[in-house]
């Protein structure tokens, strides 16, 4: 961990929050937005997983799986979105890994409770993003998101984390 | 909660369609574990999951845990993980390597064979308690394997794997043949997909070949509309920014679904015994990796003609079989290597475990292929899995209903053609026949009498896994 000061803090916070925020309101493009082309959307499938090419992943998406995902979203028959599901994120923990001047490391914790179909479900994750500082601010090139119940049974997932 | 007689339960299955209790009943699902999960062979895993002496994993069989254990002497041993003490559950980890089971409770301490070797204050106790048959982990009473893919039953007496599975071995030999080195191991870990519906949904569902084009409509849409951005690989000269080759095969597949209806007739369907069947002829490497075009592909058929020769290697490579039921829990896709075994939990809830294979002596990039598509096809957060999901608990609630009678499977009702022997295939490719004959089982296992102390596991009685699971 480093110590960063508090204006670094509170734009990572802020973005962190703003990501949060456009998920739980459903402002897809905006969140794909935040994406870079090359970018990786990991949640692993096993606790300590070291890669996405050799092991499964609950999620292991590029630009154009997350695109993919977006516009099934969309579709009125995505039957395991109909209703949609409704979620309220909680990020926490917000802390500068490292600084390397364009790009960031940030590590942070997750609560997402999401409500769909009379049923309610609460995740727990630990989360790390990779950011870099561009023209148009802060872009994500890498989020992983470790669920603590990576390897337990899971009724169909239809949201990212 | 019902009970039924035989001749009611008789009744629920006609030739072309089932009552919705053989879903939505209680009464029934506790009748299925005895005397289905309690007499057929229940896919377990595969024998690389304990490659060493004292690995286990810990499963179920039914609702009964079990040990599955490689004992210190190589054979292969399922024990009920119940202490014979006071019955806790003696192993309370997935997978492990272990020189001893001990009791969390009293310390009773038990080999891998299941032996028990230790009481901690034996000494009030009459006399010795260790090495006593009876005090002994009880062994389920039938284990075998068949080409490494490891079985148990909890019925004493029963027709041998070999004979259980029929014609639909060749869907294991199909799996095993693809490895150039002649072997398959279990990696790249263990999806759970669960939902609120019956085991049987599942198992329907994945030889089913008219759901996709509805079940899956908004995957297929999302990958048609997404362009076409050539894989990243230096070789295929990829154009787009961090494009890469696991996702395009995960676009390939999800277009898949959406293949024309006279592609799905086309298909064979095919129906074995004991609630058995397959589905050929679906998809090729070809449409799922560029296989002829891939280097990778090229590389592996190499290696595979260096051992079994080109003709043979030919051979292996042009049986195309997509979804293999062995029917009660095992579904698995031998020419893509995934298995999933089915684990029925209440009447209206199920857990599938899913597991992928790595070819032995196949280039590595194709396992990452594996891994890839497994992704897609059984990811708990997959847009085709999904859907899939989804649907089964729709069928659930609508089948708990008690308004209407039956769920009717008459699609190609008559239209069965003989194949080779102990198989039927369905007049055209989008034929119920598989349920059909998923429901024929169902009523035979169903209405047969309750054999004495077939479904008890009997402590050290059985024969040992070492002496059935020689391969054929």
């Amino acid at each position: 961990m480093m110590m960063a000061d508090r204006d670094t803090l509170t734009t990572l916070e802020q973005f962190l929050y703003h990501e949060a925020w456009l998920l739980d309101t459903d402002r897809f493009d905006e969140w794909l937005a935040l994406y870079t082309e090359d970018c990786r959307y990991w949640v692993p499938l096993e606790h300590g997983q070291i890669d996405g090419e050799n092991t499964c992943s609950v999620i292991h998406d590029d630009r154009q799986l997350l695109e993919i995902r977006v516009r099934q979203w969309r579709h009125p028959r995505a039957h395991a979105r109909v209703p949609l599901p409704r979620t309220v994120r909680q990020v926490g923990n917000v802390m500068l890994l490292a600084d390397a001047g364009d790009t960031l490391s940030v590590r942070s914790t997750l609560m997402v409770t999401e409500f769909r179909a009379d049923r309610q479900r609460l995740f727990g994750a630990r989360v790390e993003h990779q950011l870099c500082r561009t023209g148009q601010g802060l872009r994500i090139r890498q989020k992983r998101v470790d669920l603590v119940n990576a390897e337990g049974p899971h009724d169909g997932i239809t949201i990212v984390f | 909660m019902n009970s039924y007689t035989n001749e009611q339960i008789a009744d629920l299955v006609r030739p072309d369609r089932v009552h919705h209790a053989v879903y939505s009943d209680p009464a029934l699902f506790a009748l299925e574990m005895k005397r289905i999960f309690g007499r057929a062979w229940l896919a377990l895993g595969h024998e690389s999951q304990i490659a060493t002496p004292g690995a286990f994993f810990t499963t179920h069989m039914a609702a009964e845990p079990v040990i599955v254990v490689r004992d210190l002497e190589g054979e292969i041993r399922v024990l009920v993980n119940r202490c014979t003490h006071r019955g806790p559950l003696v192993c309370h980890e997935a997978r492990g390597e272990t020189r001893q089971f001990v009791c969390p409770y009293h310390g009773w301490t038990f080999d891998p064979t299941g032996q028990l070797r230790f009481v901690p204050m034996e000494s009030s106790y009459a006399s010795s308690l260790c090495g006593r048959e009876d005090l002994a982990l009880a062994h389920v009473p039938r284990v075998a394997s068949y080409r490494g893919f490891i079985f148990a039953s909890l019925a004493a007496e029963g027709e041998s794997l070999v004979d259980f599975l029929g014609p639909v071995a060749s869907s294991y030999d199909d799996i095993v043949d693809r490895a150039p080195a002649g072997e398959v191991e279990v990696a790249g870990g263990m999806f759970r997909h669960a939902y609120n519906g019956n085991w049987k949904l599942v198992l329907e569902n994945h030889i089913d070949t008219v759901h996709p084009a509805f079940v899956h409509q908004s995957s297929v849409h999302a990958a048609r509309e997404q362009p076409d951005a050539e894989s990243g690989d230096a070789s295929t000269g990829g154009s787009r920014a961090g494009a890469t080759s696991f996702a395009d095969i995960q676009i390939r597949q999800m277009r898949q679904n959406g293949a024309p209806p006279a592609v799905w007739e086309r298909l064979g369907i095919f129906a074995g015994p004991n609630g058995h069947g397959y589905m050929g002829d679906y998809h090729s490497d070809d449409r799922l990796v560029v296989a002829m075009a891939n280097p990778v592909f090229a590389e592996y058929r190499a290696a595979l003609s260096a051992r079994v020769g080109a003709e043979r290697a030919t051979q292996i490579l042009s049986t195309h079989r997509f979804n293999t039921i062995v029917y009660p829990n095992c579904s698995f896709m031998s020419q893509f290597r995934q298995y999933r075994i089915v684990q029925p939990i209440a009447v209206d809830r199920t857990i599938v475990n899913t597991f992928s294979f790595r070819l032995k002596g196949a280039p590595e990039a194709m396992f990452r292929d594996t891994v890839a598509f497994a992704n897609i096809v059984n990811g708990t957060a997959s847009e085709v899995l999904t859907d899939d999901l989804e649907v089964y608990e729709r069928a659930q609630q609508g089948l708990s209903s008690g308004l209407v009678d039956w769920v009717y499977l008459g699609r190609g009702l008559g239209g069965d053609v003989p194949d080779s022997p102990g198989l039927r295939r369905g007049g055209m490719g989008t034929s119920e026949l598989p349920m059909r004959n998923q429901f024929e089982a169902w009523s035979r296992y169903m209405t047969a009498e309750d054999a004495t102390a077939t479904n008890r596991a009997t402590p050290r009685m059985a024969p040992s896994a070492s002496t059935l699971n020689k391969p054929l």
